[in-house]
Order: structure tokens, then C-alpha cells, then sequence
């Protein structure tokens, strides 16, 4: 019997308590040294927080294709080192998620791999070309079970598509996930228009690209009925869309990434192009928008956008290297610091806003984002709040380094991670 | 001086009035019978050029010959940076023939910054993409001030596409070190949004402008801007923003015209302007010369322990929070 | 060392001998190596017009970017080089400065001055001799011979440049304290 007895761990940050895990699931909670239980291996959990496994609504995890960045065996470690139990792969490999015989092979890569499980996302359109729906029924009905769709990395910015798209993945409670970006207006865009792109001599890239196709998508969704998700909020004037189409009880959700909670196009003043990112680093002001707006619920989760890049897609001239960072392994003690240590969330809306929620935009809300409590999965996250450390990229399980947290200093460190009562993480290192 | 000259925004006042006084000194050799000086002797300094720019390319190897550097042209023109040997390696290759200056002019904005991480030499910025020219400027600053005596208060009217001009950066930048008053003339179309932020005054009306300014620089338009629709056509430019003989009438007498060349006469400026007396077009080219000496004097004629115009190129993050994290 | 008056006395006595050695003065141009150089030929120039009546031209030759030394510190600020109109081709120049030291500054400036023009001959005038040379080079006219220690510094202060005229010997603090 594969059983855990997890002693004075504070779940979602209150008082210790012990968790007996057996046979994949929480058996028992119980305030701290009165667990009935006694059986299997102890983990001293004195002091550390205990988090339901968090969810990931948006990873690249590169393979197929891009092996030399990530595999799905490097991608869920650096999850699993993250606190993450699952993780939604986008797309955008190659060849492109767009059949159903690609997102079969991401999802069995992800079982054997073992790390973190692997829910595949769908391409929106066939070959994320933008032209034509992919087959989305067939990739909800295979093995994967899909029931994200995204053209992430690429905008559907055809409305007429985008509509349709909205529309057919009513019929298995699908959801478009957005990635917002009018193309027209970014052409060439290199970094968020406004005082630095200006300064920098580099292309701007309008917040009201994405705020033009965040409302549109918002008024389309309610027209015909459906379920958006917009990717990777960036701006201000995209939490006041979304917040005032919630109002009007659409069925639309959000996400944000850590980077665009903790990050501003400051950064970009020697040109180093690991601050390249889509959608771009913002200013300060709409990292405060940002983070209210993941405070309020207007927002609805974090999601990393974990983009890993080979060294020298980024060693080059701003303007040719690739745009993206790598999250997993920093998105917990990112988002620490910019919404727990500033007291605008606490332990448990973060839990909402990592895993509960995510989980439900997954449509993985019976396996994912569970509540910790007896019967439940024993997927969680044990998480030390209290070390300071900077960011070393080198000691990172992802296959890339491009994170922009290198040398920053970062509150918290993932001690364990269990997936269904398997240990993942144990004393902050990957098992096996 | 910094170790490297990539932004004329680094500049500080003294830093570019050391310049300007070292360049005038070197104008003033430059008359000798024999003006070629022992300064550098043993130093290589390599251009490295990424696009074509045979006037601008000419200018620092003249002024690297004068001081009796080594020169080493390298035209990476073509070599197009997606395909060919990335700028690391490029770095890396001239970091080993021991370079102690790198000229470059790249089409990519920031690429002298990214140089600058990788050569232990010192990096001279000759033109990045749409960020600056910031020699460019400092000869531009050192024209105004042979020609009018000051540079303190003088009232600079900058013409043209604002937006993609590395040329008008570096000017505001340096002017407003220097304590000129720069006026931006431009369709709004060519006018960064964030335009509000810089150091200097806005106008949609170039007619208006004329008559309280001391120095006209016209920027050259590309016909491509046409296209992306940043304006209607190159007549309605010309009348709106160009500089004719009538506008050129309202500027006060003592007033010049520069042009950082090349010119596409007829369509930013008319011939009549261009080679009237107020023009500086042909003086701007010599005193391009005396200005690079000067450059690359300071930037080599010391040895360690160095001059310091600042530290490292600007905006290196500060570790352990650089700007930009909020936290 | 040396107070105002007796600056006066050695550069009048200078002035004589250069009259006395170039033939009355005859085609001399006095080039002053800044910084103390300068004002020290126009003293001289003006020395001579006032008692002899005679016109030598003086200028300045700045021997900055002829140093042997650049490297050894951070790029200096350039002197100015002002040569009379008369030039100084077929010239008697006559090469100004405060303190002869090492030889090095007058190594330098005759080469800056082979590169303004082929003089007739050059000459070497200075304040302050104090000895310890590292070339071959000595001067024509010396105002005071002050035999010194390497660890002392001569310190030449004139109206023009430091408001007062005087000769200071300091002791350099010694290299590590
Ligand atoms: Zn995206």
C-alpha cells in the first residue's frame, strides 16, 4: 500500500494539520498530531503550506517538433518542480495539434512521462493557419478528451472563423481559448507601445491590439451562447472588457500570466531579448490593473504561457529572437510575491486562482483543482513560504533557460509534490 | 566617457561637450599639410556593418586612419541575420582578433547593446535600427555650434519621419543635454505615441515654427512610409512637411538648414534649399570626420582605469531588482 | 622655490640669451606647450617687445595625442595648438615649457612639430630644470636648475593659469599610503 502521512502541514495556509494519504487519496485530515492513521512514510510538514496541485491552462511544451527546447518529459519535471499537477499543452508543435492522432501522441507522451498528467490543447483552425476550422469533434472524442481549443501563438482574428469556432464547440462543452492580438496592428511589433518602445526605437505593440479582439471575442461569445477563454491577459483595458462582460453573466474567463503580474516593459531597456515576450511586458499600471483584476475575479486564473526557447533563439538582436519565457518552476513564488506577500490574495484564493478555477476552464474539474479533503485525489503542493532566493536558471529541469526571473529574488520554495499520491517532488527534488 | 558610445541619451553634459571640444581641436589638425596623427597606433578598430552606409562607413575609417588605428572593414551586409553567423559568433570572432573598437551599424535596434555584452572592446554605435546615430548627432550639435556660436537656447526644429528616425532620437537626447530647445514637426502618423514624454516641444505646422528657429534639420522620408499608409502621398508630404524656398523665407537670417543625408531632393527638401548658404549639407560631412576622431580618441587614446562616461550600455538591469519588477 | 620676482628674473635672463643665440631674434617663433608653456612664451614675447622692441611671434603646440604614455591613464583633454601665421616652415622655433622632466613631453612635441612643418632648428626653453632625463634631450635656455629627488614633485604655478606666479617643491605621498 502506497501510503503518506503528511504531519502539520498548514492547508491553505491555516492551522497545521496532519493529511494521511492512501492509495492516491486523502484518507484524512486531522488538526496536527491527532491523525488516527498511523501508517507508511512521515513528512514533516512544520510550517509548510499545503496547496491543492496547481493547474496549468497554457504550456508549451514543444514536442513534437522542438525537442531541443522541451520535451513533454522536461516540461512536466519543471511542472512537477512548480507545484503543477497537470498541464494543458498548446498547439503549436510540429506538426500542430490539429488531429486527433497529434493530441493522442502529446496525451500518451504526458502518462508515460509521469511527472505532471498532460491535457492536450487543440488547435483551433488546421494547421493554425487561420483559414480553417481543425477537426475539433474528432479531437474531443479521441483518447485525449480535448475540450480546449487554441490557435495560441496566433490570433483567430477572422471573425466570421472565430464565431463559427465559438459556436461548434458548444456541442461538447468546449472552450476557444483566445490568444488576443489584432495582427493588422502588431505587424512587426516588438514591445509594448508607450514610452519605452518610443525610447527604444522598437516597434510598439498597441494595447489596443489586444483589447480590440478581447471585446469583439466577448460580444461574439454572447451572441451565440458560448464558453471563451481569453489567453494571457496583458492590459488594463482588457481586465475592464472582461470585467464588464462578466457583469453581463457571458461565459467568458481569464487568465494571467506571472510574468505579466511581477514584470514591466522597463526591462527591455538593454535589449535583452529574454524580456521578449507575447503578448508584451506592459507598464506599471497595467501590472496593478492586473493584479486587482486577478484579486477581484475578473481574472480567473494564472497560467504560465511556459515557453521554452534553445539559447540562441534568444542570444541574438531583439528584434529576431523568439518571444517567450519559461514559467513553471517560477509561476508559485511569482505569484507569491506579487499577490500573497502584497496581501491582495491569500493562501486560499490563491489555491482558487491556481487550481480550482483553472481545473473548471479545463473542463478537468472532476480530477483537477479538488478541494483537500478525505475522498479526495491526494494531488497537492507543499510549498515553504519562507526562504528568499534568487532565480537560478541553471539548476531549472526545463531544457531552457529563458527565464526573466534569472538573479531576481523570489519568496517560496516547492518542497513536495504529490499527483495522486505519488510523490513527484520530495525535499524540493524530482523523484525518480 | 563611458567605455562604449551606443546612446546619446548616455551622454552626460560634460561627456559631450568634451567631445565637441575635442572634435574642434581635431577639425583644426585636420588643416595641417600632414594630418594624420600617431594617437592609435597599434589599436584596431573594426567596422562592422550590417547594412549598407558607404558614407557613414567611410567617415569612421577616415577618422580611425587619421589617429593611426589598424581598420578592419567587415560587411556583413547580406549575411542576413537569420541565416548567416549570428552577431554572437560574429562578436565572439572579433573579440579574438582583438578588436579594441567595434563601429557597428545594424538594422536591428538594441544590436550595439547586445555587442556590447559580448566584445571586451568598446562599441561604437554607427546607426541601429530606429534607435539612434549618436556620432550623428554630436556632428550635427558641432555644425550648430561653428555655425552660431552656442548651443545653449537655441531653438532646433527637427522635420520629418520622427518615428523611424534614429537620427531625431539622438538629437533630442544630445540638444536637450546640451540646452537647445528641439521643436518635433511631423504628420502625427511619424510621431512616437509616447512623444509627450520627451524633452521637447511638438507641432503639426511647420510654417508656424519657421520663423523662431535657428537651425532646420529635414529627415529624409522613404517612399515606403507611402505605403503603410503613414501618409497620403509624397506631394501632400512635400507641401505639408517639406522645406521650400518660400518656407525657407521664413526662418530668421541668421538661420541654417541641415540635412543629415542622403536627401531625396524635391521630396523633404527642395534643391534651392539645399544648396543655398544656409545649407550645412557639405560642412555636416567634414565635421563628421573631426567628430569620429574625437569618438574614438576618447573612446582609445586612454588606457585602463578608464574615463567612465557611466558604466555599461544603458538600461543594464541592476541586479538584484532591476527596474521593471514590481515588487 | 622660486617667487614672482625671480620667475621674472630668469625668464628676462632667458630672453636675453635667446636674443643672444638667434641672432637677435631673427625668424624665432616661440610655441608654448600647454598648459604652463603657453602663458610662458607670450611672457617671453611680450618680455621682448617691451625691453628689445622686437617682434617673435608665439603660439602653442599641443602634445596630447603624441604622448608615449596614453595608456597609462584615461583619455585627457586636448590642448590647444594655435601656430603663428608666419608657420613654421624654415623657423627658428623655440619650444616652451614650465618643468623639464624625463624628456618625454619634448621627445612628443618634437614630433608634433615635425608634423606642422620642417623648422630650421628647434630650441628648448624652460622654467624649471629638474634633472632625472629618460632620453637624450637636454634644454637650450633654463631659467632654474633644481636638482631633485624622483619622490618630489615640482609644482610651477602662474598668474595666468593658477593666480599667483611660484615654484612649489612637494613631497609625493609615497605609493601606497
Ligand atoms: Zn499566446
Amino acid at each position: 500500500m502506497n501510503a503518506w502521512l503528511i504531519r502539520g502541514a498548514r492547508v491553505l495556509g491555516a492551522d497545521p494539520t496532519d493529511i494521511t494519504i492512501e492509495d492516491g487519496l486523502i484518507t484524512e485530515l486531522a488538526p496536527a498530531g491527532r491523525a488516527t492513521k498511523v501508517a507508511g512514510q512521515v513528512i514533516d510538514a512544520d510550517g509548510l503550506i499545503a496547496l491543492p496541485g496547481l493547474v496549468d491552462l497554457h504550456t508549451h511544451l514543444r514536442e513534437p517538433g522542438r525537442e531541443d527546447a522541451e520535451t513533454v518529459a522536461s516540461g512536466t519535471a519543471a511542472a512537477a518542480l512548480g507545484g503543477y499537477t497537470v498541464v494543458h499543452a498548446m498547439a503549436n508543435t510540429d506538426p500542430v495539434a490539429d488531429t486527433a492522432g497529434v493530441v493522442e501522441q502529446v496525451w500518451r507522451l504526458g502518462r508515460e512521462a509521469g511527472y505532471a498528467d498532460v491535457q492536450p490543447v487543440g488547435a483551433v483552425t488546421a494547421g493554425l493557419k487561420g483559414t480553417q476550422l481543425a477537426e475539433l469533434g474528432a479531437m474531443a472524442e479521441s483518447a485525449a478528451q480535448v475540450r480546449m481549443f487554441s490557435d495560441d501563438g496566433q490570433c483567430v482574428s477572422d471573425a466570421t472563423l472565430m464565431r463559427r469556432a465559438l459556436e461548434y464547440v458548444k456541442a461538447f462543452d468546449g472552450v476557444i481559448a483566445q490568444h488576443a492580438q489584432e495582427p493588422r496592428l502588431t505587424q512587426g511589433a516588438q514591445l509594448n507601445e508607450g514610452e519605452m518602445s518610443a525610447r527604444l526605437g522598437l516597434t510598439g505593440w498597441p494595447a489596443v491590439a489586444e483589447e480590440a479582439i478581447v471585446a469583439r471575442d466577448c460580444l461574439l461569445a454572447d451572441h451565440v451562447g458560448a464558453a471563451l477563454h481569453i489567453c494571457h491577459v496583458s492590459t488594463a483595458g482588457s481586465v475592464e472588457i472582461i470585467r464588464w462582460a462578466k457583469s453581463k453573466g457571458w461565459r467568458v474567463t481569464a487568465e494571467v500570466t506571472p510574468h505579466h503580474l511581477l514584470l514591466t516593459d522597463q526591462l527591455a531597456a538593454g535589449y535583452d531579448p529574454v524580456y521578449k515576450v507575447n503578448p508584451p511586458l506592459r507598464t506599471a499600471a497595467d501590472v496593478a490593473a492586473l493584479r486587482e483584476g486577478l484579486a477581484d475575479g475578473t481574472i480567473d486564473c494564472v497560467a504560465t504561457d511556459h515557453a521554452p526557447h534553445p539559447a540562441e533563439s534568444k542570444e541574438t538582436e531583439w528584434s529576431i529572437a523568439a518571444f517567450g519565457m519559461t514559467g513553471l518552476e517560477t509561476a508559485l513564488r511569482a505569484v507569491h510575491e506579487a499577490m500573497v506577500t502584497t496581501g491582495l490574495i491569500d493562501w486560499a484564493e490563491l489555491a482558487d486562482r491556481m487550481s480550482r478555477r483553472p481545473a473548471a476552464i479545463g473542463r478537468l474539474a472532476r480530477t483537477h483543482g479538488r478541494p483537500l479533503a478525505a475522498g479526495e485525489p491526494a494531488s497537492l503542493v507543499l510549498y515553504d513560504q519562507a526562504p528568499v532566493t534568487a532565480v537560478d536558471p541553471a539548476a531549472h529541469a526545463s531544457r531552457s533557460r529563458n527565464t526573466p526571473f534569472a538573479g531576481i529574488k523570489l519568496p517560496g520554495q516547492v518542497i513536495a509534490t504529490f499527483l495522486r499520491g505519488t510523490p513527484t517532488v520530495l525535499q524540493g527534488r524530482l523523484c525518480r | 566617457m563611458n567605455r562604449h558610445l551606443i546612446s546619446a541619451a548616455d551622454l552626460s553634459l560634460a561627456d559631450a561637450i568634451s567631445i565637441l571640444d575635442t572634435a574642434e581641436e581635431l577639425a583644426r589638425l585636420a588643416e595641417r599639410p600632414i594630418p594624420k596623427l600617431p594617437t592609435l597606433r597599434g589599436r584596431t578598430v573594426v567596422n562592422l556593418f550590417y547594412e549598407d552606409s558607404t558614407r557613414t562607413r567611410i567617415s569612421f575609417e577616415a577618422a580611425a586612419k587619421r589617429l593611426s588605428a589598424d581598420v578592419i572593414n567587415f560587411s556583413a551586409k547580406g549575411s542576413s541575420v537569420a541565416k548567416g553567423e549570428s552577431l554572437k559568433d560574429t562578436a565572439l570572432t572579433l573579440q579574438a582578433m582583438g578588436a579594441d573598437a567595434v563601429v557597428i551599424r545594424h538594422n536591428a535596434s538594441g544590436a550595439p547593446h547586445r555587442l556590447a555584452e559580448w566584445v571586451r572592446g568598446s562599441v561604437v554605435n554607427a546607426g541601429d535600427g530606429t534607435h539612434e546615430h549618436p556620432t550623428q548627432a554630436l556632428l550635427d550639435a558641432f555644425t550648430m555650434r561653428r555655425r552660431l556660436g552656442r548651443l545653449s537656447g537655441l531653438r532646433v526644429t527637427i522635420v520629418g519621419d520622427i518615428l523611424h528616425s534614429r537620427v531625431a532620437r539622438s538629437n533630442v537626447w544630445l540638444l536637450h543635454t546640451l540646452g537647445a530647445q528641439v521643436t518635433l514637426v511631423a504628420p502625427p502618423t511619424l510621431l512616437p505615441v509616447a512623444i509627450g514624454t520627451w524633452p521637447c516641444a511638438v507641432s503639426y505646422d511647420f510654417s508656424s515654427v519657421l520663423p523662431a528657429s535657428d537651425v532646420v534639420m529635414m529627415l529624409r522620408v522613404q517612399h515606403e512610409r507611402m505605403a503603410q499608409a503613414y501618409f497620403p502621398s509624397v506631394r501632400e508630404y512635400s507641401r505639408r512637411y517639406g522645406l521650400d524656398g518660400d518656407r525657407m523665407a521664413l526662418l530668421p537670417p541668421h538661420a541654417i538648414v541641415m540635412h543629415p543625408g542622403p536627401m531625396n531632393r524635391g521630396v523633404e527638401i527642395t534643391a534651392d534649399v539645399a544648396d543655398s548658404a544656409r545649407s550645412t549639407i557639405v560642412e555636416q560631412v567634414a565635421n563628421g570626420v573631426a567628430v569620429r576622431m574625437a569618438v574614438l580618441y576618447l573612446l582609445l587614446g586612454g588606457g585602463p582605469g578608464g574615463p567612465g562616461m557611466a558604466g555599461g550600455p544603458a538600461g543594464q538591469a541592476a541586479m538584484p531588482e532591476p527596474a521593471g519588477v514590481a515588487l | 622655490m622660486l617667487g614672482a620676482d625671480e620667475i621674472r628674473r630668469a625668464l628676462s635672463r632667458i630672453g636675453h640669451e635667446i636674443l643672444e643665440r638667434t641672432d637677435g631674434g631673427t625668424d624665432v617663433v616661440l610655441l608654448g606647450i600647454p598648459t604652463r608653456g603657453v602663458p610662458l612664451a607670450s611672457r617671453l614675447a611680450a618680455r621682448l617687445a617691451q625691453t628689445e622692441g622686437i617682434e617673435v611671434p608665439a603660439g602653442s603646440l599641443d602634445i596630447t595625442l603624441y604622448r608615449d604614455d596614453l595608456r597609462l591613464r584615461p583619455a585627457r583633454a586636448l590642448g590647444h595648438t594655435e601656430v603663428p601665421d608666419c608657420g613654421v616652415d624654415g623657423k627658428v622655433v623655440i619650444l616652451v615649457d614650465d618643468v623639464l622632466y624625463s624628456g618625454r613631453t619634448v621627445r612628443a612635441a618634437l614630433d608634433a612639430l615635425g608634423d606642422l612643418g620642417r623648422p630650421r632648428a628647434v630650441q628648448l626653453a624652460v622654467l624649471v630644470d629638474r634633472g632625472h632625463r629618460e632620453l637624450p634631450i637636454r634644454a637650450d635656455y633654463v631659467g632654474k636648475n633644481l636638482p631633485t629627488s624622483k619622490r618630489e614633485a615640482v609644482k610651477v604655478l602662474l598668474a595666468e593659469t593658477d593666480g599667483l606666479d611660484s615654484v612649489l617643491l612637494q613631497v609625493r605621498p609615497e605609493a601606497g599610503q
